[in-house]
This record gives C-alpha cells, sequence and structure tokens, in this order.
C-alpha cells in the first residue's frame, strides 16, 4: 500500500476508535503494525528533533509547561498531550497531526514518556534534548527498584544527541551526569531555602535530610516562592511572577520547564514572553486543575506515589475544604497498596475526610483509621460516593486526591454536571 | 492508659523501608496504644549505641544498595539480636531483613552475603522477581494477606516453622509452597503491603508476647477492625 493510503486509513481508524469513546491505543496499534517506520519517518522530518521528558512525578504538567514556552519563542510544537505516555500513544498522537500525505507541520517534538516506554522509545529516535526530572517510589510492582528506574533514566539521557537537563537535587537523577560522554549537561535546582520542602524518599526516615549535598551550578533555580509569587534565578539574573499553577511540585517543574526551553532556544530567547508565558499556564489535567461545581471550585489532584501525595497533601491545605480520596490498584495505578503507609495524613486530622472511595477505598480508610483521622463516608463505587461527596458538601470549596485510573472516571462523571476540558 | 510501657526498636529505619514498612511500626504503636498501653518508639541505624530494654524489634526491606549498607553492621548486633530472640522477644522481620537474618543470601554471580543465622534458612538469588498479591494460611492466624515483591528464594531449615502455606502467591520460593518463617517469637515473612494493617491478629500476637513477657498478662481491649475486615475481603478478590 502506497504511504498517503496507509495514512488516511490510519486517521480513519482514529476516528472511528473516537467515536466508539475509545483510548489512543487501537489506531497507535494499527498504525505500527502496517507502517512500522512511521514514527520515525514522521519526527525524524523535524528541523529541532525530539524532546523527552521523563521522571516519576511531574511529566505531564512540565511536558505541557514546555510546550507553551516554546509556543511563545514562535516555534510550532507537536506533542502527545493526551497523557498517553508510551510509544503507541505518540504514534496515536501522530495521526492525528499528520496531513492526509504524512507530513507533520512542527518544528519540535516534545514528548512525555515514562521511563520504561522511554527506554523502547530512543531505538525508534534518538531525542536531541531530554529532561530527567526525578526517580521516586512508584510502582516498585513494575519496576523492582528505584535504583532500576534511574538506570533507565540514564539511559535515556545517555542517548541523547545533544543537552540534558537534570534536577539538581535528586541525587539519582545528578548522577547521571558522571555517565555521560559528549552531551551537554544542564541543571535545574532550588535555593537551599527551599530543599526541605522536597523530601526524598531517602530522607523520609531520615533526620539529616538534604545537608551535604555539593552545588552543581544551575541554569535555573527556583529561589522564593508564597502563595501568590515565584522568584526565579535565570543563568545570572533573577525574575519574579506571579504563576496560575497551585503546588509546590508544579511551580518546580516550571524551573525545569525554563530550564529546558532556555536550552532549546538559546541565546535568542525574549525572556518578556517566556516570562509571560509561563504566568499563565494552568494546571494539566487531573493535576490540580480545578472545575466549578455549584458555583465552586473542586479541584483535582493526582497521587500515585508517597512523594506525590506528601507533597500534594503540603502544597493544598484542607482547612474550609471538603476532602475526598479516591485509590484504585489497577496495573496504571500499582497494585501494591504499601505506598499509602509511606504517607503521613495527620495534617487531615482537623478536617476529616469526607469520603472515601475507589477499589482500595477500605484500604485508604484503614490507613487514615491509623492515622486517627475521621472518614465519613465509604464506598468503593466512585459514582456514588462522587455524589455524596457533592451533595453533603454544599457551600464548601472541595478537593479530590485520586490515583490515575480513579481520576479518569472521575472526570468522565464530573462530565455530566459541569465543564470539563475533554481529553481525547 | 495505664503507666505500662512498651519499647518498639525499628530497626534500620533509614536504609531498610522501602515497602511500607512504617505501617508496621504505626499499626503496634496505635494498637498498644489502643489496648491501653504507652508505646515508645526508638531506632537503631548502622553505628549507633544498641538501646537497652527492647520489648518487640520491627526490621524492613530495602533495595540492594541499603542491604549492603547495612550488612556489615548487622553482624556486629547478631550476638545481641539471638539474645533476644532466645528470651522470647517478639520481632518481625520483613523481606530484606528476613533474609539477612538467616544464614546467608546468595547473588545471582555465587558471592555469599552472610546473614546473622538467628533463623535457619537460606536465601538464593532467583531469574525472576516474584510479585503480586499474595494469600498465605496458617493455623494460628487464619489467612494472612500481603503483597510479595523479592526475586530471593528462600528455603527453610529444620530449626523454623513456616509462618503459612501459600494459597496464592509464590511465598519462599514458588517451590515448596511455604512462606515466612518463624522461631521463638520471631517472625519472618516476604509479605509486606504493609502485613499488620490487614493482618491486625498477627499484631495483636507480637503484642501480647512482648506485653506478657515484660508484664506477666495482657488484657486486650476490642478494637474496631471492620475497615481492615473490609480491606481483607477486597484484597483477597483482587488479581496476583
Amino acid at each position: 500500500m502506497q504511504l498517503p493510503y496507509i495514512t488516511l486509513l490510519g486517521k480513519a481508524v482514529r476516528k472511528i476508535a473516537l467515536l466508539r469513546g475509545g483510548g489512543s491505543a487501537l489506531p497507535g496499534l494499527f498504525i505500527e503494525t502496517i507502517d512500522p517506520a512511521f514514527t520515525k519517518r514522521t519526527l525524524g522530518q523535524l528541523p529541532q528533533g525530539v524532546v523527552i521528558i521523563s521522571g516519576t512525578n511531574g511529566k505531564t504538567t512540565t511536558t505541557k509547561m514546555t510546550v507553551e514556552l516554546l509556543e511563545s519563542q514562535g516555534l510550532k510544537v507537536f506533542t502527545n498531550r493526551t497523557g498517553s505516555n508510551f510509544t503507541r500513544g505518540v504514534a496515536a498522537a501522530l495521526l492525528a497531526e499528520v496531513d492526509n500525505k504524512g507530513n507533520l507541520k512542527a518544528d519540535i517534538a516534545v514528548l512525555e514518556l515514562d521511563e520504561a516506554h522511554a527506554v523502547q522509545f530512543i531505538k525508534t529516535i534518538p531525542p536531541r534534548y531530554s529532561l530527567l526530572l526525578n526517580v521516586m517510589r512508584d510502582q516498585l510492582d513494575r519496576f523492582g527498584e528505584i535504583d532500576t528506574t534511574a538506570k533507565l533514566l540514564a539511559k535515556i539521557a545517555a542517548s541523547t544527541t545533544e543537552t540534558v537537563v537534570l534536577n539538581r537535587e535528586d541525587p539519582r537523577v545528578a548522577n547521571i551526569a558522571a555517565l555521560l560522554g559528549n552531551q551537554t549537561v544542564t541543571y535545574f535546582g532550588l535555593s537551599p531555602k527551599l530543599i526541605s520542602l522536597f523530601p526524598s524518599d531517602d530522607d523520609m526516615h531520615s533526620k539529616s535530610a538534604a545537608s551535604s549535598r555539593s552545588p552543581l551550578p544551575a541554569d535555573v533555580i527556583l529561589s522564593d516562592l508564597n502563595d501568590t509569587m515565584a522568584k526565579f534565578t535565570l543563568g545570572d539574573h533573577n525574575v519574579s511572577t506571579t504563576l496560575e499553577l497551585k503546588g509546590i511540585y508544579n511551580v518546580y517543574n516550571a524551573a525545569a520547564a525554563l530550564a529546558l526551553a532556555r536550552t532549546i532556544v538559546g541565546s535568542g530567547v525574549d525572556e518578556a514572553k517566556l516570562i509571560d508565558a509561563l504566568a499563565h499556564v494552568t494546571p494539566a489535567f487531573g493535576r490540580g486543575e480545578t472545575l466549578t461545581v455549584d458555583g465552586l471550585p473542586l479541584e483535582i489532584v493526582l497521587v500515585k506515589n508517597p512523594s506525590g501525595f506528601r507533597l500534594s497533601l503540603s502544597s493544598f491545605k484542607p482547612d474550609d475544604y471538603h476532602t475526598m480520596i479516591a485509590i484504585n490498584d489497577n496495573y496504571a495505578d500499582g497494585r501494591d497498596m504499601s505506598w499509602l503507609w509511606d504517607v503521613d495524613f495527620a495534617s487531615l486530622r482537623k478536617t476529616g475526610v469526607s469520603t472515601v472511595s475507589g477499589v482500595r477505598a477500605y484500604d485508604m480508610t484503614l490507613r487514615l483509621q491509623y492515622d486517627e483521622v475521621t472518614t465519613s463516608y465509604v464506598d468503593t463505587a466512585l459514582s456514588a460516593s462522587l455524589q455524596h461527596f457533592i451533595t453533603s458538601g454544599s457551600g464548601k470549596p472541595k478537593r479530590i486526591f485520586c490515583t490515575y485510573t480513579a481520576m479518569l472516571a472521575l472526570r468522565r462523571e464530573l462530565a455530566k454536571i459541569t465543564d470539563v476540558e475533554t481529553i481525547s | 492508659m495505664n503507666d505500662k510501657q512498651i519499647t518498639i526498636l525499628q530497626l534500620y529505619p533509614h536504609d531498610m523501608n522501602i515497602y511500607g514498612d512504617w505501617g508496621n511500626v504505626l499499626v503496634l504503636k496505635r494498637r498498644l496504644e489502643w489496648h491501653g498501653y504507652i508505646a515508645k518508639l526508638v531506632e537503631y541505624n548502622p553505628g549507633d549505641s544498641f538501646p537497652e530494654d527492647v520489648d518487640l524489634i520491627v526490621g524492613g526491606g530495602g533495595q540492594d544498595s541499603g542491604q549492603d549498607t547495612i550488612q556489615k553492621d548487622l553482624l556486629s548486633i547478631g550476638t545481641k539480636l539471638h539474645d533476644y530472640a532466645k528470651n522470647d522477644t517478639p520481632m518481625l522481620m520483613i523481606c530484606g531483613l528476613y533474609q539477612l537474618f538467616g544464614k546467608f543470601f546468595k547473588a545471582q554471580d555465587g558471592h555469599i552475603i552472610e546473614g546473622i543465622g538467628l533463623l535457619d534458612i537460606e536465601t538464593h538469588a532467583g531469574p525472576e522477581r516474584l510479585i503480586g498479591n499474595i494469600t498465605t494460611t496458617s493455623d494460628q492466624f487464619g489467612e494472612i494477606i500481603g503483597y510479595e515483591n523479592h526475586s530471593g528464594q528462600t528455603f527453610l531449615g529444620k530449626d523454623v516453622e513456616p509462618l503459612g502455606h501459600v494459597i496464592k502467591g509464590a511465598g519462599n520460593n514458588g517451590q515448596d509452597n511455604t512462606e515466612g518463617a518463624r522461631y521463638h517469637n520471631v517472625i519472618g515473612t516476604y509479605l509486606h503491603g504493609s502485613l499488620l494493617p490487614k493482618n491486625p491478629d498477627i499484631a495483636d500476637f507480637l503484642i501480647e508476647k512482648a506485653v506478657i513477657k515484660k508484664y506477666g498478662d495482657f488484657v486486650p481491649t476490642v478494637i474496631d477492625d471492620r475497615f481492615a475486615k473490609q480491606a481483607r475481603a477486597i484484597t483477597l478478590k483482587r488479581p496476583r
């Protein structure tokens, strides 16, 4: 079959899959099967190459920010915006963007890939730039242990053809620099004042947190932040900006995205436009995303591992809020519930938790019981729980902490009663 | 609450804490409090002086790098731990420390990592990680529910009893149907999840042994375990 027909057929499969309410896997599988070189050929056209963003936490938000920062500099960017962070998802996203002749009108691709899929993806096309965010305990049932995950990130870095951007404050990520050859390495980091806000898994039960790290020179440093403003050091000077993003960890992701964008654009960067774009970035879906229900905010906060849950609890204060927690244990969430025991829930003791739901609702309620946090309502069924949560909390702003598959299901339910951005 | 105090020693919490091991300590602490006792937590990390008057000892799992860090230090306190075990001090050792409480761990390349030999077990690096939900059964504790994630295959000697027999999952080695090991009041096991929250009978067994050893008798209160019961019922229905 000739190429244009394959592309047309692939696009048709995608349309049908969308109509049936399906995800990106089927059209991706289709195109990979009949045209195995599709992804390599299509991304290979891009004048500024491919960027891979990987790490345990913050991939989706950082990718979204990077895309918007690069667009502020006049670049046309392709990205896998759907959160389908696997090779087949990239193929599906490409299908949607190429014209009928298979051409992609973009200057650069910025791709979010999880560690294991990224290692596969780099065999298809090596990235020109990579950004490695962090290595945290997550899905140990998939990866075995975090040192293994760190090795996967090192492979991504080693395959990068130009520049690797690393988190200076995560020793497992920063140490990757020592393993590299010809690549340029640049760092993003935190001021000493803020480091204690980011306990790593190693620091979790350790009193000597973050003491003896030697400061490597970083291109971008998050130097200070409060509820409305963030201060960054960019190279040799400081900038302050307001942000629409909430949560300390999201703001640190902004430092990562700034470092990456500065690296890609180089000396011609228009800093005013860059910072203006940063100020207006909104959270990615489910990552502190705010919906409106009965005229009041309802926030959706994705939690998927101990460090992420801990940071979320310290970033989003529970006072005056109606709180729900939804924990699933499907493959994408991780089957092992041990991680809930590495999160301290004492900050919820005063307000209590209104509703606990998800397949593992009772594991979560049990966890809260041992931190002496009361739960008013427990039900494994998400839809009934959501209804109870909303009616019982009338007049209050609401917040739902949820695992990945619970988040997807809850967004579908919420779309029935309010505006929810469709993620196709 | 009375003024009776039980001291729980966490063994190597800085390096051996990877699978929610804090959950076991927290459950022991809270249940002691709910039963009316004062729970005091102490830590032992490499190079510390070993604390006196310990009533209950808990240790967890680590990454390979964590196990390397603590192994030598563990050998240096082996005699103390043997004495505590022979004097019936209850202990719970999960995964990595379960292995190192045994005689040795033989790595993939054949080199031997020496353990303290408190448990008559030996562990050999296996070809694949044994990962997933696991259910075992024991005469004393009924169904024991947890999650396993280990590449070592452990074989029991004659001086230990298994903690349970596997109903679903791999257990000690995926071959002989045993899971965990018991010696005096020491329990070693691969089960985390964490183990004690969903298996409160094992938590109360450890507490009872500690309290009786120190104070002669133990009068438990009734603890509301309905969330644990429901979490157990759901876990049993989940895929491996």
